[in-house]
């Protein structure tokens, strides 16, 4: 395979979106604080874009659809990121703590 | 292509160095102990993420991507990151759980890897035989105002019930000192 035309290829932009969605999915599951997941998380909606955006640009029929696609998950993304800050602060503020094994309080 | 001198191979390099920052950056974001680092990693890894936007042309959603996630995303965990204490606490207890925890770990990632990417690699994607549009901004604009005007409009309610709703999580329980 040439590496110059690896930019018109379909296959190339789908394992990228594989890894990503797998170091996601990986870090979800290692990280132990609650801003190491919700950055892991930030990785799977990259992720869950560029699958989208590859899908638009060579098998779409209408190259419009999976570009406003991508702008809504961005949209929902900053605002899940603005929510899930303030609950993380107001967590930090009762429990001075925002590691996920110190909010344990209903796991009798 | 264009008649510059090695216009393909400086195309492959760009398109491999934004594969190269996107890969690394996740890496980065998932792999370092400093929390901080890890939001350094997320900034790489849009910046490089735009990249594969442009290439797919689509240089409007690189810039939206460098403005949303590089530039208020990112900067908000920052600040998430300033007001807490966030560094992943060190390996105090059970050493061996910790490392089976993280095979674990990396075994979930390998089989989501290889399966995703089998699913993706092995579809039966077809190539349309006419587009629709030339999915230029213009277009954008256009079925942003009338196809998806609706969802266009929803979606400011929704950033605007999340910024009222961070306000009041955020604000309950703030005492003065």
């Amino acid at each position: 395979m040439n590496f110059t035309h690896l930019s018109d290829r379909p296959e190339a932009y789908f394992l990228v979106a594989a890894f990503l969605l797998a170091v996601g999915i990986y870090g979800l599951i290692r990280r132990r604080t609650l801003i190491g997941m919700l950055i892991a998380g930030e990785l799977i909606f990259g992720a869950a874009s560029l699958n989208i955006m590859t899908v638009n640009r060579f098998f779409s029929p209408d190259p419009a659809v999976g570009q406003i696609f991508v702008l809504f998950i961005m949209g929902l993304a900053a605002a899940e990121v603005a929510i899930a800050l303030s609950i993380i602060i107001a967590v930090y503020r009762n429990y001075r703590s925002i590691h996920s094994t110190d909010i344990s309080e209903l796991n009798s | 292509m264009s008649n510059f001198p090695f216009a393909d191979y400086i195309t492959g390099a760009i398109f491999c160095l934004a594969v190269g920052t996107t890969l690394g950056g996740a890496l980065i974001a998932a792999l370092s102990t400093r929390i901080i680092r890890g939001v350094c990693g997320l900034m790489i890894c849009c910046i490089g993420l735009a990249g594969l936007y442009w290439f797919l042309h689509s240089p409007f959603l690189a810039l939206m991507e460098i403005l949303i996630y590089v530039g208020a995303v990112c900067v908000t965990i920052v600040f998430g990151v300033m007001l807490s204490e966030t560094d992943e606490p060190a390996q105090e207890k059970q050493r061996s759980f910790a490392a089976l925890w993280g095979l674990g770990a990396v075994l979930v990632g390998l089989g989501v890897f290889f399966a995703v990417s089998r699913l993706s690699l092995g579809g039966p994607w077809k190539v349309p035989a006419a587009f629709a549009n030339d999915g230029s901004v213009q277009a954008i604009g256009l079925a942003l105002l009338t196809t998806y005007s609706l969802a266009f409009e929803l979606i400011s309610l929704v950033l605007l019930v999340a910024i009222l709703g961070a306000l009041v999580i955020a604000r309950s329980g703030r005492t003065k000192e």
